[in-house]
């Protein structure tokens, strides 16, 4: 199929951006979408022009690297990350608007590549267990009971893609932070830095310019892992838990 | 705790929870109070006399009311503060728009800040023209609010204000009850849905309750 | 342009490291004999680690802890990303908590004997030792893996062993090991012990006076090329597979790191050991850039068939049951489905060259659940594999409950890569390696779920033991600055490399040349190699590597964000190391694991190994590009595990 593609170019994190329009064909309908730019590159690259910079690694829908908004969507129509997007779910003729993350924080480098270290600045604050190598105490020592191993697993599921922070009308990274605290709150092993982790997270997150949360319900919709809204009243429960409980 | 609570999105939200529902709870209490217009003059005139002597002996003359008063004043204040400054926040955190615009993805955040607004407006309207009576249209009447309110809804702009903002008020109340409970940790998976039908319980009664007023005076069986 | 096929042999390599005594008792030995650095002294001595996979995440974190100052590389925007992330099915350790006759042995024993006897005994049983406690430092990291309702952990069974030792987190494994060792990595880097470099690709080693000082390395995202020194280096940077262009490894995953300190003097081991899994979803046309797997596990109960004609083009549904032929079944009857991984590939790759491949260019064996679904209900099959069959329509748009899987073998895991000592040290004193990037204890084949053991036995455990004793025995190295001929000299190659490829200005793009090399070393150095294949690439190599220096076009500058450049650069690499590759795979006339050689057989078509003559770990030496490197045998000896052909039928 043949497609018009408009596409967010910027030369550097200095330089002004703008939309540019190119015409692509002999598109399968099952490449991935990133396949489908991978197709243009080639031609620029031949044409002696520029290849549109895009994040990408995996291409599996797990490593979290591949980052575009697609017609207003993060990661596309589909529930997925865009690397496990097809082309089948465009039409002959379509035109597709793709764009970078949009946040603050999440400054462009380069046309759709955005800076996230925010989200590690995240995790280097609180998003741990202390549990240095050959510290471990005997696995089955402490059981943890399944519906709370499930609910740990089901917010570990995280990929950090960014997708809830640029689907969220405020940029707010509500849905990422509280991810982590709940995967290692609800844990025993998690249990003595409960409410340090929780408030040094928090407070990074506003540290890094990130927005405030209007529960708009974005972030879960965009988030390709599925991780729910409610993770994000879970970590405000924790959050004014530790409030009362740390006197800081 | 105090500073990290006002230094924090999550606190600030909090601080907007609890002041959100101290108001809803008053306006639970005045709109009860509005229903007894439809009494009469002298049920609605004495409810507005008893409301100054609450407490008496052990409070003084209107000193319940006045408490009341500093009450809202005070949460009207943290809320619209915390309000301002988070949409201040949020606009920066986002401040370039995607080019490709989809209409639903502010729907919620964009009612609650215009909703907001319009709401604090209609609140100082409301104050000079039933309390203070500043604007009030025709002569306005210490003691005697059943007139005053016949003569507010008697106009054709008194009773759009009202209508708009409580249409306001209801959408405000249907996102923001439901959003406090998040904020206070208190929803969960299996209350979820309870709590979205209580928040739109919630906001029909209010809205149909406040509404009822003018809609009284409108058709002639409040005069 | 020359071609080589002929190499000299010289002196044997020797693991020097590796204590004698009782299998079970060296690891124990060497950690007693390996001298130690005083805790006030370790903050004065740098680790670069290459890498933040599971091998370079836990092993940073760990020295880290230790007290080293660490300096960490990786070419993602976080080192969350490391392709570690995509494991699916578990790990393995023998905590035998089923009491199921499980034990440190045994896992030693099935690992030597799956890796057909090419792997190292005592690296092998130390492997085996630490896999009990890998367990408990990730569940104390917080990794939540897959519970029963009494609140232990789950185990379950994998591929060719008898035991249930592996442990999982559904089919997301390595990423929650990985996030562990991501986590204790940030906690690190937080308290200022380790110094993060992201989007920063290492592009050559440092050797200073016969030592690893430090490396080249390019900012990815200013193009900057800066250089970094160390007391000691160590290389995580996974394996290699993408030189075969289609791979399930990730799309940046790359040689580079190991290939660059092979050239500065590391030997390389068993480069032609590749592992091709048979259950990955087809390639659909030209435009396919990586290729995904299937978990295993559907062998348990998919039914495996080609048409018995060539050529039919008829759906599956129209071609009737006695027209089908369910070739692993009938050519394995005791085995059936469930051979191990190098037989079920190796089989569907002959269906396909017999013209009996299923779905676009023939390229696809079916994988048929009919059967199951009627045996066991839609409902159970859904419970078991629902999330494969999902995710398997989403990218193929095929519902599996309908019409058969298609699926086709494709390159997973690289058992090759630098030669190591016991203590995981290159043949350069001060260079490490660990994780896929060494040539590891997985010998000819790798077992399912021993990656992600072996990436954290070396990282969290075994390599911060080691290199205590290196950094004790060579205390006082004088600093090496930037200004050292040697780190000028080493920098400038680099910068020539770059500008060169940034000058050429032909007609061609990094990904076509790689396409190439890859196509020419799927055929010939794949599932199957013969004498005249392999002669044939290492002919051909040569000639596209020629041509890549003549017609590759790289837009843009060096300093800047240019990931094309970043994609010439590694082609390079691979166009170099494929030939070493498809030399090792000539040299080595036996069928053993992973390779193939189809004059290599028995009667009955199965790998024949040659054990008095090929029972060494091949170790090459650089010497140039394109000359015949130098071979270097380190002989295996097995003193507790006795070689015996693997037979199937």
């Amino acid at each position: 199929m043949k497609l018009t593609l408009r596409v967010w170019r910027q030369k550097n994190a200095d330089a002004e951006g703008a939309m540019s329009t190119y015409e692509v064909d002999g598109i399968s309908s099952d490449m991935s979408f990133l396949e489908m730019l991978d197709t243009l590159n080639e031609e620029l690259i031949l044409r002696g022009e520029d290849p549109v910079a895009f994040d990408h690694d995996c291409r599996e829908g797990i490593c979290g690297a591949c980052s575009l908004v697609i017609n207003g969507d993060a990661h596309g129509p589909e529930r997925t990350t865009t690397c496990q997007l097809h082309m089948r779910s465009f039409k002959d003729g379509d035109t597709i608007d793709i764009e970078p993350w949009r946040a603050s924080a999440f400054p462009v480098i380069k046309d759709l590549v955005v800076d996230r270290s925010a989200f590690d600045r995240i995790i280097q604050a609180g998003g741990y267990i202390t549990a240095p190598t050959g510290a471990a105490p005997e696995a089955h020592a402490s059981p943890v009971p399944k519906p709370d191993a499930d609910f740990a697993f089901e917010h570990a599921e995280c990929i950090g893609c960014g997708a809830c922070v640029a689907a969220c009308p405020n940029g707010a990274a509500m849905l990422f932070t509280s991810a982590k605290i709940n995967h290692l709150n609800v844990l025993p092993q998690g249990a003595p830095e409960r409410e340090t982790r929780v408030l040094d997270m928090v407070a990074q997150m506003d540290e890094e310019g990130f927005g405030g949360c209007t529960l708009a319900g974005e972030c879960a919709t965009a988030c390709p892992k599925g991780i729910p809204l409610m993770s994000i009243t879970g970590m405000n429960k924790e959050w004014l838990r530790a409030t009362r409980k740390v006197k800081r | 705790m105090a500073r990290t609570v006002w230094d924090s999105t999550v606190g600030k939200k909090t601080v907007m929870a609890v002041s959100g529902l101290i108001m809803l709870l008053y306006l639970v209490a005045h709109m009860i109070g509005n229903l007894k217009i439809y009494f009469g003059a002298g049920e609605f005139n004495e409810y507005g006399h008893w409301l100054r002597t609450v407490g008496e002996p052990f409070m003084h003359y209107e000193w319940t009311l006045w408490l009341i008063r500093v009450v809202l004043v005070v949460a009207v204040v943290a809320h619209a503060t915390s309000a301002y400054q988070l949409s201040r926040r949020d606009i920066r955190a986002r401040p370039s728009k995607y080019v490709h615009k989809k209409p639903r993805a502010s729907y919620a955040t964009r009612t609650m800040r215009w909703g907001g607004i319009i709401l604090g407006l209609f609140i100082v309207w409301h104050i000079l023209d039933l309390t203070t009576g500043t604007v009030h249209p025709g002569g306005f009447q210490e003691g005697r609010p059943y007139q005053n309110v016949v003569d507010t809804f008697s106009t054709w702009y008194g009773n759009t204000i009202y209508i708009v903002a409580m249409l306001a008020l209801g959408l405000h109340i249907r996102h923001g009850f439901w959003s406090a409970a998040q904020t206070l940790g208190a929803g969960s998976r299996t209350r979820d849905r309870a709590l979205k039908a209580t928040a739109n319980v919630l906001a029909l009664l209010l809205t149909a309750g406040f509404i009822a007023v003018p809609v009284g005076v409108m058709t002639g069986v409040v005069s | 342009m020359t071609t080589y096929v002929d190499y000299k042999t010289g002196e044997p390599v020797v693991d020097a490291k590796a204590p004698s005594g009782p299998v079970n008792e060296r690891w124990d030995t060497r950690r007693f004999e390996a001298k130690l650095v005083n805790p006030a002294n370790r903050r004065k001595h740098t680790v670069i680690v290459v890498g933040t996979g599971l091998a370079g995440g836990s092993a940073g974190a760990t020295l880290a802890e230790q007290g080293y100052h660490v300096v960490q590389f990786c070419y993602q925007d976080s080192p969350r990303r490391a392709h570690s992330i995509a494991a699916q099915g578990g790990i393995n350790a023998a905590k035998n908590y089923r009491n199921d006759g499980d034990s440190i042995h045994r896992l030693f024993y099935d690992t030597v004997k799956g890796g057909d006897f090419r792997a190292r005994e005592s690296n092998v049983h130390r492997l085996a030792q630490i896999s009990v406690e890998i367990i408990d430092q990730c569940v104390a990291q917080g990794v939540p893996f897959a519970r029963e309702y009494g609140g232990l952990l789950d185990t379950r069974s994998f591929g060719g062993v008898q035991v249930s030792r592996t442990f999982y987190a559904r089919g997301q494994t390595g990423q929650q090991l990985l996030l562990g060792a991501y986590q204790a990595l940030s906690r690190q880097i937080a308290a200022g012990n380790i110094e993060m470099h992201p989007r920063t690709e290492m592009l050559d080693l440092i050797v200073v006076d016969g030592r690893a000082r430090g490396i080249v390395a390019r900012d990815l995202v200013t193009g900057k090329i800066d250089t970094y020194f160390a007391d000691a280096v160590v290389l995580a940077s996974g394996g290699y597979g993408n030189v075969f262009y289609l791979s399930t490894n990730a799309m940046n995953s790359n040689a580079t790191a190991i290939w660059r300190a092979h050239r500065r003097g590391a030997y390389f081991a068993n480069p032609c050991f590749t592992q091709i899994h048979p259950t990955c979803i087809p390639r659909t046309g030209d435009h396919q850039s990586k290729l995904t797997l299937m978990s295993e596990s559907l062998r348990n109960d998919g039914r495996i068939w080609v048409p018995k004609a060539k050529g039919d083009d008829r759906p599956a549904s129209k071609i009737p049951e006695d027209e089908r032929d369910y070739y692993l079944e009938r050519i394995y009857p005791s085995f059936g489905n469930l051979v191990p991984r190098d037989i079920a590939s190796r089989a569907a790759k002959n269906v396909c060259d017999e013209g009996r491949g299923v779905g676009p260019g023939g390229q696809g064996v079916y994988l048929d659940f009919a059967d199951a679904i009627e045996r066991m209900g839609r409902k159970a099959v859904e419970a078991k594999y629902g999330n494969l069959f999902d995710m398997y329509q989403r990218i193929t748009d095929e519902d599996p409950y309908e019409v058969p899987m298609r699926i086709y073998p494709a390159v997973h895991y690289t058992m090759g890569g630098l030669w190591v000592d016991y203590d995981l040290q290159t043949t350069i004193p001060g260079l490490f390696a660990i994780g896929e990037a060494n040539f590891s204890d997985h010998g000819a084949n790798r077992l399912g779920a021993s990656a992600l053991m072996q990436g954290l036995a070396d990282g969290y455990f075994v390599l911060p033991a080691t290199i205590n004793d290196y950094l004790a025995r060579n205390p006082h190295h004088e600093a090496v600055t930037a200004e050292h001929p040697v780190v000028q000299e080493v920098l400038a190659e680099t910068e020539d490399r770059l500008s060169l490829l940034l000058s050429v200005d032909g007609d061609r793009t990094p990904d076509s040349f790689h396409r190439e090399v890859g196509e020419l070393m799927w055929e010939f150095c794949g599932m199957a190699r013969t004498d005249s294949g392999l002669r044939k690439a290492l002919e051909r190599i040569p000639q596209i590597r020629e041509e890549f220096w003549r017609r590759i076009k790289v837009p843009g500058v060096g300093e800047e964000f240019n990931q094309s450049l970043e994609k010439a650069n590694r082609v390079v690499d691979y166009l170099e190391l494929a030939e070493l590759m498809c030399l090792d795979a000539l040299h080595r006339g036996e069928s053993c694991g992973g390779h193939f050689r189809e004059e290599s057989q028995t009667p009955d078509g199965e790998a024949a190994r040659k054990d008095d003559e090929f029972a060494y770990a091949a170790a090459w030496e650089f010497t140039e590009t394109g000359a015949a490197p130098v071979l270097h045998k380190e002989d295996l000896v097995f003193e507790y595990v006795h070689p015996t052909q693997r037979s199937y039928a």
